[in-house]
């Protein structure tokens, strides 16, 4: 496919831009729950729309997106509330309540979903794309059912940027200075709702939750900015939403919110390993360089301890006495040409070391001694 | 009339403050005055309830009976003349932000609905910062501070709010000593400006030399008044059923309150 027949296919265009449009929105709305620590209230929510989308079909006899996707929204809100309730009221803790809400509404969902499909008509096919995602499917009136929600959304989320920031930092400072905490956390609650019904038709309800959470930790590695965060997010969504929604839609049967999910975890793997700074690549480089350092200090101080014993700084030494006094810590070699090379330690003949007057004083100043005869 | 008078003296005024957790109660019947312009600390043992006494002042936590007046108003009406210093452990210090936006969040109850912080806002914050001695520390990122160094943004961001009434959550847990000398200044500032501040406080040692008011707490209300009355062996024993390996605190403490006292009355 070149870059000319994704312009003017009208079927490709549609659903590049659909998936780009998800992945904005899911991507900066998910980054405020990852870091309220509620990524998996997303997943519960997600799974708990799919009830919503067979009664909405069953009561109205309609497949249209707006139908569907506000039985969608409903069931997904309907099952944080149940999430809220349980642990307020019961003794349940949050996460198993998660775990009930996302089983008993999928499952009940699921029950539907195959009673509706052994049911004679042919009205109901296509319902169950709404499991795995299809955006082949989309048109443009699911675009413009997506960008109605959509766009609001990320309208509301920056309106109330400053809140919803409090709200994710510090809900107990946020409540003593008069915010109401609560309806704030429905207003973020339900544009999570939001984000994961407009996600549903392409990605499907299983895998939504990656849409949330996915691009909000890939974005968390590049930056310690909420701002720089949130536009990450909803950059690395679109990207990954589109990537995955276009190869999708070009090779047969090959659902759409999968691949979309691979391209994410691609995206995440990246980030996990070469952000700067919280990259594993960085965290790795830097343990090895401090080991270094560690190795240098050994060497130098070995070299110290011996010109002591013999009451001479410069005494030189065999290289292979460096290394005995080196084992456990390793690298002898590497860290005399080390030193060599920092004019700390000099080579005398083919196999001794000894220190340098610049090296004794080093020296003296980190292990101490010898310090009146230098 | 009389009430009058005593509204304007008293900065709280808390009645039958009764919390239950699952039918156990965690504060029983709390009676407290605390007047105007006094240094106080909540003092008592582990799970005595001093956290959950500020939170439910603060309506943070529900209340099964009580009635909390401050300034002889209800809370919510004066709440723009509150300011609260959480717990440091309370938030997530990994968050993608920075110590100025941190500070800067003291200023949002002012500003209202949407309104973004702008440059008063920054200019308050950048002040705030320079008055605990980590100015310099404006443009990091707060998962890079010491405990000492959150605990001065918390507090920085407490003293934008400019309340007339602080409660401070265990501002000295864990602290190293320049900032708890950094808090101890702005306390005193505080009490020089006739602010109230509540602290929940760890250490019995300082009580005399940081406070002149304390509470005594253990589920029930032991005691409270000025130290020099209150503050004594045997209702320190009370409190924390005899266990307390103490020296007189009241000898103890008392000379370098008298001190403290006097620097005070020379200023």
């Amino acid at each position: 496919m070149d870059l000319l027949s994704f312009f003017s296919d009208y079927t490709l265009r549609t659903v590049a831009l659909g998936a780009a449009l998800l992945g904005a929105v899911s991507g900066s709305l998910g980054t405020f729950a990852l870091l309220r620590r509620q990524a998996l209230l997303g997943d519960a929510m997600s799974h708990a729309a799919l009830p919503g989308i067979a009664l909405a079909f069953l009561v109205t006899g309609s497949k249209a997106p707006l139908v569907i996707l506000v039985g969608a929204g409903l069931a997904g809100w309907l099952g944080a509330w149940f999430v809220i309730k349980v642990t307020g009221l019961t003794r349940v803790k949050e996460d198993s309540a998660l775990g009930l809400v996302l089983s008993v509404f999928f499952g009940v969902g699921l029950v539907l979903l195959t009673w509706i499909q052994r049911r004679p008509d042919a009205s109901q096919a296509g319902l169950d794309s709404y499991l795995f995602g299809q955006a082949a499917t989309l048109v443009q009136k699911d675009l413009v059912a997506m960008a109605v929600l959509g766009v609001p959304a990320l309208l509301l989320m920056l309106l109330f940027w400053k809140e919803l920031k409090l709200l994710s930092f510090d809900p107990e400072f946020a409540f003593s200075l008069g915010y109401p905490v609560r309806r704030l956390d429905l207003l973020l609650t339900t544009l999570l709702v939001v984000a994961i019904v407009i996600g549903l038709q392409t990605v499907g309800v299983v895998l939504m939750s990656a849409m949330l959470v996915a691009p909000a930790a890939a974005a968390r590695q590049w930056t310690d900015r909420l701002g720089v965060m949130v536009l990450l997010a909803a950059l690395f969504g679109a990207a990954g939403g589109m990537g995955g929604a276009v190869l999708s839609s070009s090779v047969r049967r090959l659902p759409t919110g999968p691949t979309i999910v691979l391209f994410i975890s691609a995206l995440v793997l990246v980030s996990l390993l070469f952000a700067p700074n919280r990259g594993l690549l960085w965290a790795w480089f830097r343990r090895l360089r401090s080991r270094r350092r560690l190795e240098l200090r050994a060497v130098l101080e070995d070299l110290h301890a011996l010109s002591l014993q013999h009451e001479d700084p410069y005494h030189s030494h065999r290289t292979a006495v460096l290394r005995a006094m080196s084992e456990g810590h390793g690298g002898a070699d590497r860290s005399l040409a080390e030193l060599e090379s920092q004019g700390l330690a000099r080579r005398v003949g083919a196999d001794r070391w000894a220190l340098t007057p610049a090296g004794a004083e080093e020296a003296a100043r980190w292990f101490g001694g010898g310090e009146g005869r230098a | 009339m009389e009430s009058d008078d005593l509204n304007r003296s008293t900065a709280i005024d808390v009645t039958d403050i009764t919390v239950a957790y699952r039918e156990k109660p965690v504060l029983w019947d709390i009676d407290l005055q605390v007047p105007r312009g006094v240094l106080m600390a909540i003092v008592g043992p582990n799970g005595a309830g001093k956290t959950t006494l500020l939170k439910s002042i603060l309506g943070l936590v529900p209340m099964a009976a009580g009635n909390v007046r401050i300034f002889g108003r209800p809370y919510a009406e004066v709440r723009r003349r509150v300011g609260y210093v959480p717990q440091r452990g309370s938030v997530d210090w990994d968050f993608p932000t920075t110590v100025l936006d941190l500070v800067m969040m003291g200023a949002y109850g002012a500003l209202g609905w949407v309104r973004r912080p702008g440059r008063a806002e920054r200019q308050a914050a950048l002040d705030a910062l320079e008055r605990v001695g980590v100015r310099d520390l404006a443009g990091r990122q707060i998962s890079q501070l010491s405990g000492g160094q959150q605990q001065r943004a918390f507090l920085a961001r407490a003293l934008i709010q400019d309340a007339d009434l602080y409660f401070m959550d265990e501002p000295f847990q864990g602290v190293d000593a320049t900032t708890e000398r950094a808090i101890i200044d702005i306390l005193k500032q505080f009490r020089e400006q006739g602010k109230t501040v509540l602290v929940v406080h760890h250490d019995l040692q300082t009580v005399p030399e940081y406070f002149d008011w304390v509470i005594l707490l253990n589920v029930r209300r032991i005691a409270s008044g000025p130290v020099s009355e209150v503050f004594t062996e045997e209702n320190l024993r009370l409190a924390f059923g005899g266990k307390v390996g103490f020296l007189s605190p009241h000898e103890a403490g008392s000379g370098e309150h008298h001190v403290l006292e006097r620097k005070g009355a020379g200023d």
